[in-house]
């Protein structure tokens, strides 16, 4: 597994996210992954604290069940996105996977306010029958720990 | 304090902008009415600091507000509580700027002016240049009178004012009932998310009163929810009701069947926690699991206290003022102290679930916010109408607006004394 192939992927991934297209998002994940936006930036044991998110599947599937409900004021009024993601370097990496860190600018504009959520973000990708998919994606925001506004979109 | 008026300006009929049924929309909008409310609310009676289990050993401390003044919550050798203006008395620099954590003294960065945890000025290098007659006991760090209830602390600038028992009053009641949740554990703060919005804070204070709104904002979180869930969520339709508990403070009872966490422990154990209870029961007897299972989903009313404090469902809700269209948040995740780590982990996935920045409930709240401090920006006569039920008669309505009027007869009350 390469790492070329693993941005390749982070950039289709942040293309759906920007386009929202939050089915095509959800079909990239394996059945077992995890999406985690913890508070506390240096824990690992995301489990035992309070996160922003901490979704399984059935998580996943339920939050963008909200976001398509049509019902959410937030989500009606939710801000546009453009994200870059770069600076990537691989942590681990064997046949069957490779997990990559990164940096994720997230410029999000809602009414009159234009903003910057920088993030180091950690991927996990796995090789499947189809190529890759998204084992575990954790997003530590830069200001994790300050006050956050609300966010009706996928980081 | 120094939250004056503007030096220019006629002075402001704080009475006349409350009525009994409605306030006038320059309380969200006006600067000079919050920098009155600054003063004669804010300082002038308790205010929620924080909980005992955040300050679990000596020098164990956290930094917040009370109003708009920065301050340290700390405990000392001894045990003892105290709230200290977070400045230094030689020219003002804060002495503490981590957000919790544990000191052994606070050492001025600038000019290394060192506190003791009580807030007693220990030392000031080189202090031959100054006057025979300086005394380090003139320059303590400011310290706020200190009370404390069932595990919350609360802080005030006057001296002379009413207990924090009395200040409570039959708001305690309800408090002893929140506590519950802790399954016989002490309840311990197990995480907190912050978020701000674009709005005035009695925006906020209204919110954990009115649950008039709860079907229309919160339809994407209800309809997210398993059946029964949903049912339970269906908070109109169960009998429910508000009630003034005096000093603005107030109670809003959604669920009348989750009054008492103590009470209905042969029902059976809900769908949603039925995992739980299975891991549970591998380490505690059947009457414990569903006791703790009943505890982990919480209660079924709001707490209102007036005025930046909440006992919110399972969670405490702190607000703080920022400026006349900013207030900030805290969602105070709450778990059993030494209690089972199944259940605590439970705790925290709800709490996620509806709470914070990305959860299924608190962006629309945010959104709703923000939305009636844009609409409070039209309309210079317009009032905010608070006319839902009628004080003083039984068996009103859960979503009569019964505990915004009582908070705004306390606002009434103080910024006119």
């Amino acid at each position: 597994m390469t790492l070329q192939a693993a941005v390749e992927f982070i950039w289709r991934e942040a293309d759906l996210l920007d386009a929202r297209d939050y089915e095509g998002w959800l079909r990239l994940w394996t059945e077992s992954g995890r999406y985690i936006i913890p508070i506390d930036r240096e824990t690992v044991d995301y489990a035992a604290a309070l996160n922003i998110a901490y979704d399984d599947g059935p998580m996943r599937e339920a939050r963008v069940k909200r976001l398509h409900s049509g019902v959410a004021m937030s989500v009606a009024s939710a801000a546009r996105t453009v994200r870059t993601l770069s600076r990537f370097v691989p942590i681990r990496e064997d046949a069957e996977a490779i997990e990559v860190r990164c940096a994720q600018h997230v410029v999000e504009q809602k009414r009159d306010h234009t903003r910057v959520v920088a993030a180091d973000v950690t991927y996990r990708l796995v090789s499947v029958a189809a190529g890759l998919a998204l084992d575990l994606k954790v997003v530590h925001l830069i200001d994790s720990d300050e006050a956050q506004r609300g966010i009706a979109y996928l980081l | 304090m120094l939250h004056e008026l503007p030096a220019t300006g006629p002075a402001i009929d704080f009475g006349r902008l409350v009525r009994d049924d409605r306030v006038h929309t320059s309380l969200y909008r006006d600067p000079s009415i919050f920098a009155v409310e600054m003063d004669r609310i804010f300082g002038n009676t308790w205010v929620w600091v924080a909980h005992t289990s955040e300050l679990p050993e000596a020098g164990s401390f956290k930094t917040t507000f009370v109003g708009l003044e920065p301050v340290i919550v700390v405990r000392d050798r001894d045990g003892e509580i105290h709230v200290l203006l977070n400045r230094c008395r030689h020219r003002a620099s804060s002495v503490c700027e981590p957000k919790r954590g544990k000191a052994g003294a606070f050492v001025c960065p600038y000019h290394a002016w060192s506190y003791n945890l009580d807030g007693t000025l220990r030392a000031v290098p080189r202090d031959g240049p100054y006057a025979a007659d300086f005394n380090k006991a003139d320059y303590p760090l400011i310290s706020l009178r200190v009370e404390q209830y069932a595990g919350m602390i609360f802080a005030t600038f006057k001296p002379d004012i009413e207990t924090l028992a009395e200040f409570l009053g039959p708001a305690r009641r309800w408090i002893d009932l929140f506590m519950k949740q802790g399954a016989g554990f002490d309840v311990k703060v197990a995480g907190e998310h912050t978020f701000r919005f674009r709005g005035n804070w009695k925006i906020q204070l209204e919110n954990t009163t009115d649950s008039y709104h709860f079907p229309v904002v919160h339809k994407s979180f209800l309809t997210s929810l398993d059946d029964q869930t949903e049912a339970q969520f269906d908070i109109l339709k169960q009998g429910g009701w508000v009630e003034d508990l005096g000093n603005g403070h107030s109670v809003m009872v959604m669920m009348p069947n989750l009054v008492d966490l103590e009470e209905d422990l042969d029902a059976p154990v809900p769908e949603r926690f039925e995992a739980l209870a299975d891991e549970l029961a591998l380490h505690h007897a059947p009457a414990d699991v569903k006791r703790i299972v009943r505890a982990v989903g919480g209660t079924g009313f709001n707490v209102n206290l007036f005025p930046n404090a909440a006992c919110s469902m399972a969670f405490f809700r702190i607000l703080r003022p920022i400026s006349v269209e900013e207030t900030e948040i805290n969602h105070i995740a709450l778990g059993m102290n030494g209690g089972p780590e199944a259940g605590n982990r439970a705790r925290l996935r709800i709490h996620e679930y509806f709470q914070g920045p990305m959860g299924f409930g608190s962006p629309d709240d945010a959104e709703g916010w923000e939305r009636v401090q844009r609409g409070a920006a039209a309309g210079d006569d317009l009032w905010i109408m608070l006319n839902r039920g009628r004080d003083g008669v039984a068996g009103g309505d859960v979503t009569d607006e019964t505990g915004m009027r009582a908070a705004y007869r306390m606002w009434k009350r103080m910024m006119t004394a």
